[in-house]
């Protein structure tokens, strides 16, 4: 077992984690569970940013890591709410029966 | 002992992964997901992010994932009814295209990226939160206070959201 990982290795762990998220996006209906795979799929890009922080030596890659999760926390409150309203107006969660922009 | 770390926590976030795409519950989703990011706090701590590991579990695994099973529990939401029509053909083709693609995504990877020292745990200590709030507020002031903004208007936005009227 070598001692070191090479930074590579980092980049094709994220480029899987990231087909998952584009897969279960395009796949899954409920609308919540196409929410969480956004959420992987921005929380994975965090391993890229973090992985080329190591390669430079330097801290920046973590401070855009950081603003990615805060924009995915924002992101997260706005469209819990939107699912919300969407469930109280139309009684569904899966997304192929929401197919109107007006009611 | 980094090569084995790292193989046993990217082995569970890919399982996690997949585990996300093939549940029907948005519950067992939900966990799934929790357990890619816990997965993935531990491979930040390996690279050197300590703050951003504490992040991670704190941010993401704690706060939005709470919110998103406080919502699961709130909307009742109940598993997928009928599966999707896929022809056999596709299903059994795709896994091999599949791991095609992903060995083609790896190799181009593998051939891109310079041929660098590897990462070992403890060679770079520039992530602790000392040095992460120091570039935090000096030279990426600017963006720091433009997200607090964005915070508010997300703020705002959820509150006007799910009010009753709408």
């Amino acid at each position: 077992m070598p001692n070191s990982v090479p930074i590579s290795w980092y980049l094709i762990l994220s480029a899987i984690l990231f087909g998952l998220g584009a897969a279960g996006f395009i796949f899954r209906r409920n609308i919540i569970t196409v929410f969480m795979s956004i959420e992987l799929m921005l929380n994975v890009m965090n391993v890229r940013f973090t992985a080329f922080s190591y390669s430079f030596k330097q801290v920046d890659g973590h401070i855009f890591s950081f603003f990615v999760m805060v924009v995915a926390a924002a992101e997260a409150a706005v469209g819990l709410a939107i699912i919300l309203t969407v469930f109280k107006n139309r009684a569904t969660l899966m997304v192929d029966e929401i197919s109107s922009m007006k009611y | 002992m980094t090569a084995l770390i790292f193989f046993i926590f990217a082995g569970l976030a890919v399982f996690c992964g997949i585990n996300l795409v093939a549940q029907t519950h948005p519950i067992a989703s939900a966990l799934s997901l929790i357990g890619v990011m816990g997965s993935l706090a531990i491979l930040y701590l390996q690279l050197g992010g300590e703050f951003i590991a504490a992040a991670q579990v704190i941010v993401y695994a704690g706060a939005i994932m709470v919110l998103f099973v406080f919502v699961i529990m709130l909307l009742n939401a109940g598993a997928e009814g009928t599966s999707l029509q896929v022809s056999r053909l596709a299903k059994y083709l795709g896994i091999f295209l599949l791991a095609a693609f992903l060995g083609l995504i790896s190799f181009v990877i593998q051939a891109m990226l310079p041929k660098t020292e590897g990462v070992v745990f403890g060679v770079f200590q520039g992530g602790t939160a000392l040095d992460f709030g120091r570039k935090l507020f000096t030279v990426y002031l600017l963006p720091f206070e433009v997200t607090s903004v964005l915070i508010l208007i997300a703020i705002v936005g959820a509150v006007v959201l799910a009010r009753k009227e709408i």
